[in-house]
């Protein structure tokens, strides 16, 4: 049989990369392209749309001219995205009206405090299983229609069109002002507030409540089926399923059966972990979402662990003081000190989400003395990580009642051997990571692949899946973290006693 | 090696030596290290400074690599960066070949292992990233030995350990045998490090040329060189390794 290869687009929150796998799961092409982050006033946070789109065509070209010796045999295309970055563009010139409010903008914090005020407040978190909260898109929506001149009036004659990154890349690779379907998944489409979670349809409360006219609104499909064909590739192919990168990498890590986790550490960080059919709501401060659905099937719940700040931490340290001159490098400074030498970073840049629900919270570096280096403070940037992740997976052990017996990882960081370490011994049980680091592209070829019949089910994905690298605590580190853990937690009350003064 | 510049193969030799050691060195430790008389190595020193090919702490007197390398389109490589240039391809590899793959860079007659993927049949395995292996007995350290002839040549004095009946422990061998990775792009290892452990390699280039890291797979020889698997790996390995040359480029 000739080898049937699937491309997944994975459009980040950094890049975007379109990769090629083999019925094997094996990557066989990758080309990534980064693209602008626009800052332009404190605490919003702005991507182009139309660049995002451009860098979509030119990275999907290359990878599928990597593989072109094999003309036909690439059968499907899969996308992932990063979750409730709000694009708002025109039905008729396909042009976005503003740029893209990205996910870690914080711009509409008095907005949500003002909606939050409201008597029908209770019912965002009862219909939408997450928290009334800026990171979500419905908010963002609402900003712009508020924002722009006339936008509201042209939204509701049907003139604009509302989507999170994959609605804005599928109406684009299906012909845009030329028949473009306007779609988004189940998945992504959980993220907006907007949603009815168990009916998974947009809730006509919830639009009032946010003020959104629901002609703006993609229609609402399974993550795995086909949506269209996009056409407007180099070789033109069936969309076999879209998801939002995080439940991305929970597929492409196979987390098919309840109780099943992951971590993804990217720009922010998140924990999923499969409640199957069931939708679980948390009692200590993670959020409920929808995990994927296969066409025709029952929608899968998770319930997430989100943290905003991990990745873009370093990131920070690379681009804003300059100390690193790539993200990698940050490992060899924190290498050139034995610990953190009393200091500690709480990265709230926008608050803090999972489990602390703070937007107001606000960043500090805690425990300066002369003695602290650079090399501490690099220490102390990827420590952060493993502290937020400590408190997220805290709470999903008390959720689930189940402790976590091993954390399964993917995403940019993990090839962070320090970080890898420091998180085996902060959890006390082994992290491992799977051959293919990339998860989230993974998952989305996995769903693409399964609706064009290149995989019959989940147990063949299922696999597919082998271990890369193990990190195993070290009982003496374990046990010192343990009792250092309440300096952490101080800190984080600190970051937010700090954000209520003002 | 005929027809070879003595001086500039010791400059090249010393400026490698403040490469390995990650940082900066004292004239004293860069003599020892090379195997030079401390009046030699300074005259070597002052040129080096004078092209600015090497810098000196003018508190501790110290020489670290100099500004006038980076113009050279190959500055000094964070073997961290490098794992993470690699991780992808190292994962296909390991995922394709079916074995377990390193990813090693010099230091020294030694390989430090910056990146390990383990063999892809979940048995049990150790993270061996940070450690040290023999260069003259693994495929990793033949290939990176094979792109230093000033240090190949050093293996001629070197007292070369036999860690298994295999070892190739006759300088003249070791030489000869270098001289072929280099000229067909691999090397390769059977049982020489490890009974019944072998191994293929590959070199990974930086983007100005140099070889920075070798690239390789290893598991039982008898698998690993099985009568018609070994073309098919070598071509894996070699195209593996090209990968990660490209991504450093990128
Ligand atoms: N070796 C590393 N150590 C620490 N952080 C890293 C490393 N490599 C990448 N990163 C961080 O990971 C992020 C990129 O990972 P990626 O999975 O591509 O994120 P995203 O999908 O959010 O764009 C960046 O924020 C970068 O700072
Ligand atoms: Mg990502």
């Amino acid at each position: 049989m000739t080898e049937r290869y699937v491309l997944a687009v994975d459009q980040g929150t950094t890049s975007t990369r379109s990769i090629v796998f083999d019925r094997a799961g094996r990557l066989v092409a990758v080309r990534q392209r980064e693209h602008r982050q626009h800052f332009p006033r404190p605490g919003w946070v702005e991507h182009d749309p139309e660049e995002i789109w451009a860098n979509t065509q030119l990275t999907a070209a290359q990878a599928l001219r990597d593989v072109a010796g094999a003309p036909g045999q690439v059968v499907a295309l899969g996308i992932a995205n990063q979750r409730e970055t709000t694009v708002v563009w025109d039905r008729a010139t396909g042009r976005p009206l503003v740029r893209a409010l990205v996910w870690q903008d914080t711009r509409t914090g008095p907005l949500v405090e003002e909606l939050a005020a409201r008597p029908e407040a209770a019912l965002v978190r009862e219909r939408t299983g997450l928290e009334l909260a800026g990171y979500f898109a419905g908010p963002r929506l609402r900003w712009v229609l508020d924002a722009v001149p006339g936008a509201r009036a042209r939204a509701e004659r049907g003139e604009l069109l509302f989507g999170t990154m994959e609605s804005w890349l599928v109406w684009n690779l299906t012909g845009g002002t030329d028949g473009g379907v306007h779609v988004t998944d189940v998945t992504n489409a959980s993220r907006t507030l907007l949603m009815d979670v168990r009916r998974c349809r947009w809730d006509p409360d919830l639009l009032d409540f946010f003020g959104v006219p629901a002609a703006m609104l993609p229609e609402i499909r399974p993550s795995v089926g086909v949506l269209g064909t996009a056409s407007a590739l180099p070789v033109p192919l069936p969309i076999g399923g879209a998801l939002g990168d995080q439940q991305a990498a929970l597929f492409g890590q196979t987390c098919f059966a309840p109780g099943e986790a992951k971590c993804t550490y990217g720009t922010g960080s998140f924990l999923l972990q499969n409640t199957g059919t069931d939708l679980v709501r948390s009692r200590h401060g993670l959020i409920s979402t929808v995990a994927y659905q296969l066409a025709g099937e029952p929608v899968h719940y998770a319930l997430e662990g989100s943290i905003a700040v991990t990745g873009a931490l370093v990131q920070w340290l690379r681009d804003s003081l300059g100390l690193i001159g790539s993200a990698a490098e940050v490992e060899t400074l924190a290498r050139t000190v034995s610990d953190n030498g009393g200091c500690y970073i709480v990265p709230a840049f926008s608050g803090l989400l999972a489990p602390h629900w703070e937007g107001r919270a606000r960043g500090l570096v805690a425990g300066l003395t002369s003695y602290v280096t650079k090399g501490h403070l690099a220490r102390a940037v990827l420590e952060a990580t493993g502290w937020q992740t400590r408190d997220v997976v805290r709470a999903m052990d008390a959720d689930s009642g189940l402790p976590m017996e091993a954390l399964r990882v993917d995403g940019g960081m993990t090839t962070n051997n320090l970080l890898m370490q420091f998180l085996a011994d902060v959890l006390g049980s082994p992290v491992v990571r799977p051959m293919v680091g990339e998860t989230v592209s993974l998952g989305a070829a996995y769903a693409a692949g399964l609706a064009v019949g290149v995989w019959s089910d989940t147990g063949a994905l299922r696999r597919n899946w082998h271990r890369s690298a193990q990190w195993v605590p070290d009982p003496g580190r374990v046990a010192a973290l343990d009792a250092a853990y309440p300096e952490w937690e101080r800190a984080v009350q600190l970051s937010i006693a700090w954000g209520e003064r003002r | 090696m005929p027809g070879t510049v003595q001086s500039i193969e010791r400059a090249a030799t010393l400026l490698h030596a403040i490469v390995e050691s990650g940082g900066q060195m004292g004239v004293t430790e860069l003599a020892a290290a090379v195997g030079l008389p401390k009046t030699t190595t300074h005259g070597l020193l002052r040129t080096l400074l004078a092209v600015g090919f090497v810098e000196q702490d003018p508190r501790t007197g110290r020489y670290a690599l100099g500004a006038g390398l980076l113009g050279l389109g190959s500055h000094y490589l964070d073997a961290n960066e490098l794992r993470s240039r690699a991780s992808n391809w190292a994962d296909s590899l390991a995922a394709r070949s079916g074995f377990a793959v390193r990813l090693g860079t010099p230091a020294g007659l030694q390989v430090v292992v910056v990146h390990h993927v383990f063999r892809p049949d979940d048995s049990p395995q150790e993270l061996e990233v940070g450690s040290v292996l023999p260069a003259h007995a693994t495929a990793v350290g033949k290939v990176l030995l094979a792109s230093r002839p000033a240090l190949a040549r050093a293996l001629a004095d070197a007292r070369l350990e036999a860690l298994t009946p295999r070892t190739v422990v006759e300088p003249a061998a070791l030489l000869a045998e270098l001289q072929t990775a280099r000229a067909r792009g691999w090397a390769e290892q059977r049982g020489e490090y490890r009974l019944g452990v072998g191994g293929i390699a590959a070199p990974v280039h930086g983007p100005g040329g140099l070889v920075v890291g070798a690239l390789g797979v290893s598991g039982p020889a008898e698998e690993l060189f099985a009568e018609g698997a070994r073309p098919a790996l070598r071509t894996m390995v070699v195209e593996a390794a090209a990968a990660v040359s490209r991504e450093l480029l990128a």
